[in-house]
Order: structure tokens, then C-alpha cells, then sequence
């Protein structure tokens, strides 16, 4: 069973396993120090199709039927796709994961969803409704930048505080299973907003709701920052980073040099033109499922929080005023599946 | 979080590094100048050419606007754009790649629906007021004569 650790924090008694993933990106993403870490590199940013949208989709079900080959489960044997994206009605997952005929529940968090679908598949998989269940979320540069931002060939230029929408996706197979990584625990996000409306600064609106859901696990728990190897963010970007490692030290919760930020690993800032570093969910879902579950596997890495962050405000509600609401969603994954944790090794 | 949004909004201020104000100007400056340069050329290149005083500046607008469109088509209009900021923004290069551009992006959600409806996207604001002002000087204009 699911149990309630103080006020907000979720601990698994029979922690669900991460049997298999994928991650799937294009050209910027292999340019990146992270791209030997990819399952599958797609050098078209059309992913053969003939639009942005379809690329999209066409990257989750690549992406999924990756995973699921690598777990050696067919779609019929999974019980259900948590799966989402930053596309209006979710559509790139939709579309996505139709062919596969997996139950399917859609979900938004923003770029926050990589750690929604975890853990919803995890409380599902403890709740023992379904035995396998698979995670997935995706962004696109394309579709991202027509449907909040410009058309591509606008002239314009970004501030150094804007991020760059990664072209990526990451997929996970969740089983009640042996095999590490485990899913040990959880902390649903509450909506942040500390009145941020500058678009261009996401890292900025976001920083807060990883800070209190940072602050409500560690409070929960009595475990402090340190006992984890990684406390990793989605995609704060460099303003969001140094933001949040600022409004953990006032909080009391310093997080030290255990923090890290995909938005920070995917690119290379020096060479790649992203300014504050990357951003979108297939940002934390690829570094998750290309980079960080391979090192839970092997130990590497021994216990991790993975706190993705999301924006959840659409162009319309911006435009007229409104400021940036934001999420964080936590989860805890160790390489063993009980046991207290040991302390900081970065 | 026990932070108010105005305590949070200079802790943000700190964080966040500005816009390299002296370099968008520099090079603003220099594209800029430079594509006005051009249009001088343009000019004094048609009226050897036997344009009159009134078809010599309208072919120049012409010509830039083109050329704009096909740069913007080819992707290197954005590129430039990215260093030049203003100096590629204000020109009428600037208006024809705001055009061309959203028409290029939405022509997948078809000719109709997508392109021709979503090409003023951008642009459509500067018609409107550009047009609603010309309207206000024309009749302050006409008052002024008449005074």
C-alpha cells in the first residue's frame, strides 16, 4: 500500500520497479554532452512526417515501442500509458500512443509530467490496478515555439533568461517487480505563483513550486538534501537554479552540491545557442530515461529526487495579465528498494 | 513559500542577467544602417535606370520587401535577425518578414484556414493602427489647412 508520510509525501510499501526505458531526441539533443546517452537519434526534425505535431506523436510511439521492446513486454501486456505533453488537449500523446491500444489516461502538468506519469503509474501499481504500466512525455521545438512563441522563421531575438524547448522524449515501463530503479516515493505539487509574467523567464516562475515541494518532502521525511547523490530539477535553466538553490538556503534545506538541473545537462551552453539551458518535458524525460535511470540501475547513482518542474499557463491567460502559475511534481527513485539512504556523493 | 511577491520579484531581478544592451545597439546600428544603405543604393541605382521621382522609392520597397520574403524563406532571415535584433525588426524587411513568416509556419493547417488566415498574425496590428493613425493625421491635417 500507498502510505501518507506526514502531511504530503507518498512512501511505497512494495516500491514499483522501472523495468525498462528510452529516450529518443534529434540533432541538438546529440550534439549535446548527453547524446550518446539517446536510444534513438532522429536527424530530421520532421521524424519523416509532414508536420511538427506529427513529429511529435511520431516521436512518442517511437519512444514507447522502444521502451517496451527493451522491457520485452508487448502493448498488449501493459495496463495502462500515463502519458502528456505541453501541446493544446495533449495531442502529440494522443495521437502518439493511438496505434498501441494501451488504456490510456492523459495527463498535464506541463513540463512537470515526466514526474506526473511516474507517479500516477506508481500509485496505480501499488494500488495493485494494474501490474505494468509505462510514463511518457514529450516536447518539440517546432510545435512548442508555434503554439506559445513565434513562427520559426520570425525574426526576433531571445533574452538570455529564455530557455530552448528541448526536442525529446523519454519513456518508462513501471512494473511490481525486483529490478532497480524503485519507485520509493512522491509529493503531488501544489500551484505556485509568485506573480512572475515575464514569458521568457520560466526558470524564474518555476523555481518556487520546486522549492516547496522540495521543502514538504524533506519536512515530511526528517531527510535532509544531503542523503540523497542527486536532487535534479527539470528544467529550471541557470535563473531557475540559482533561484531555487538561493530559496532552499532560506528555507533551511540547503541543497549543497547535491543540486542538479536537466535544463543544465542536456545542452552545452558554451557551444549551443540555448541561452538559460533547455527546457519542455521531453528535457527531464530524456536525461531521466537516457542519462540518470541507467546509473539507478547500476548503482551509480543510489537514491535521487527528481522534482520536474512545469509552467502551466497557456498564451491566452498571459496575455491577458495573468501572471505564470507553476507545479513541481517529486519523486524518489533508489537503486534498492528499502532501506534508509546514504549520504551525498557529488 | 514564505515569500512575497515583491521580495521574490528583486530576488529575481538579481538572478536574471540582462540583455547585452551595448551589442544589440552596435549591431542594430550597423544592419540597420546597412540595409538603408542598400535601399539609398537601390534608389539611386533605379532613377539612373530612368525611374521617375515617384516609381524610384516604391521599386526600392518593392525590392526589399522580396528579398526579405525570399531570405525569410530560405531560414536565413531569422538568423540574421538573432544578431541584428532591431536593425532587422524596424526596416520594411522587418514588416515583410513578419508576414512571411507566420504564412510558412501555417500552411500546414491548409491555404485557407492556416496560411492566408494566420499570415496577418504577426503584422495585423501594425496595419490596424498604422492605418487608424494615417486616418487621425489625414483629418488633423485637413483641420490644420482649414484653421
Amino acid at each position: 500500500m500507498a502510505l501518507r508520510k506526514g502531511k504530503n509525501t507518498i512512501l511505497f510499501e512494495n516500491p514499483p520497479s522501472i523495468r525498462a526505458w528510452a529516450a529518443i531526441g534529434s540533432t541538438m539533443e546529440a550534439q549535446g554532452p548527453l547524446g550518446g546517452s539517446f536510444d534513438l537519434i532522429e536527424e530530421d526534425a520532421y521524424f519523416g512526417q509532414d508536420s511538427w505535431e506529427k513529429a511529435e506523436s511520431q516521436m512518442q510511439e517511437r519512444v514507447v515501442r522502444r521502451a517496451l521492446e527493451k522491457a520485452g513486454f508487448s502493448s498488449a501486456q501493459v495496463q495502462g500509458a500515463f502519458a502528456g505533453d505541453l501541446l493544446n488537449q495533449c495531442v502529440s500523446s494522443t495521437y502518439g500512443l493511438r496505434a498501441l491500444g494501451i488504456p490510456y489516461v492523459g495527463l498535464f502538468g506541463a513540463c512537470s509530467t515526466m514526474a506526473e506519469s511516474l507517479l500516477t503509474a506508481s500509485v496505480f501499481l501499488e494500488a495493485r490496478a494494474m501490474e505494468r504500466a509505462v510514463a511518457c512525455t514529450s516536447s518539440h521545438f517546432c510545435t512548442a515555439e508555434r503554439q506559445f512563441r513565434f513562427p520559426l522563421e520570425y525574426g526576433g531575438q531571445r533574452p538570455p533568461t529564455a530557455q530552448w524547448t528541448a526536442t525529446a522524449a523519454g519513456a518508462a515501463v513501471l512494473e511490481r517487480g525486483e529490478r532497480p530503479p524503485f519507485v520509493r516515493g512522491a509529493v503531488v505539487g501544489t500551484i505556485q505563483d509568485l506573480g512572475i509574467s515575464d514569458a521568457a523567464n520560466m526558470g524564474a516562475a518555476m523555481a518556487p513550486a520546486a522549492a516547496d515541494t522540495l521543502k514538504r518532502f524533506f519536512e515530511d521525511t526528517g531527510m535532509r538534501p544531503q542523503a540523497f547523490d542527486l536532487v535534479v530539477t527539470g528544467d529550471l535553466g541557470q535563473v531557475g537554479f540559482d533561484l531555487l538553490r538561493e530559496l532552499m538556503a532560506r528555507e533551511g534545506h540547503p541543497l549543497d552540491h547535491c543540486q542538479a538541473d536537466c535544463g543544465l545537462m542536456l545542452y552545452d551552453r558554451e557551444k549551443q545557442d540555448v541561452h538559460a539551458g533547455a527546457s519542455g518535458c521531453g528535457c527531464s524525460a530524456s536525461v531521466l530515461c537516457g542519462h540518470l535511470l541507467p546509473l539507478l540501475r547500476q548503482g551509480t547513482l543510489k537514491n535521487l529526487l527528481f522534482v520536474a518542474t512545469g509552467a502551466l499557463m497557456s498564451p491566452t491567460v498571459v496575455q491577458q495579465g495573468e501572471s505564470i502559475a507553476a507545479i513541481a511534481h517529486l519523486v524518489w527513485l533508489s537503486h534498492d528498494r528499502s532501506g534508509e539512504v546514504k549520504s551525498c556523493r557529488y | 513559500m514564505g515569500m512575497t511577491p515583491e521580495e521574490y520579484g528583486k530576488l529575481v531581478q538579481r538572478a536574471s542577467p540582462p540583455s547585452p544592451t551595448g551589442k544589440n545597439l552596435v549591431m542594430a546600428f550597423l544592419v540597420g544602417g546597412g540595409i538603408c544603405t542598400l535601399g539609398e543604393g537601390l534608389l539611386l541605382l533605379y532613377q539612373s535606370m530612368g525611374a521617375s521621382e515617384q516609381n524610384a522609392p516604391t521599386l526600392v520597397s518593392v525590392t526589399l520587401v522580396g528579398l526579405s520574403v525570399l531570405l525569410t524563406g530560405l531560414g536565413v532571415y531569422d538568423k540574421l535577425a538573432k544578431v541584428a535584433g532591431a536593425g532587422t525588426l524596424v526596416p520594411i524587411t522587418g514588416f515583410a518578414n513578419a508576414v512571411a513568416s507566420p504564412s510558412i509556419e501555417f500552411k500546414s493547417e491548409g491555404l485557407v484556414l492556416g496560411l492566408a488566415s494566420k499570415m496577418f498574425l504577426i503584422a495585423g496590428p501594425v496595419l490596424v493602427y498604422g492605418t487608424a493613425a494615417s486616418v487621425i493625421y489625414g483629418v488633423l491635417l485637413w483641420l490644420w489647412e482649414r484653421l
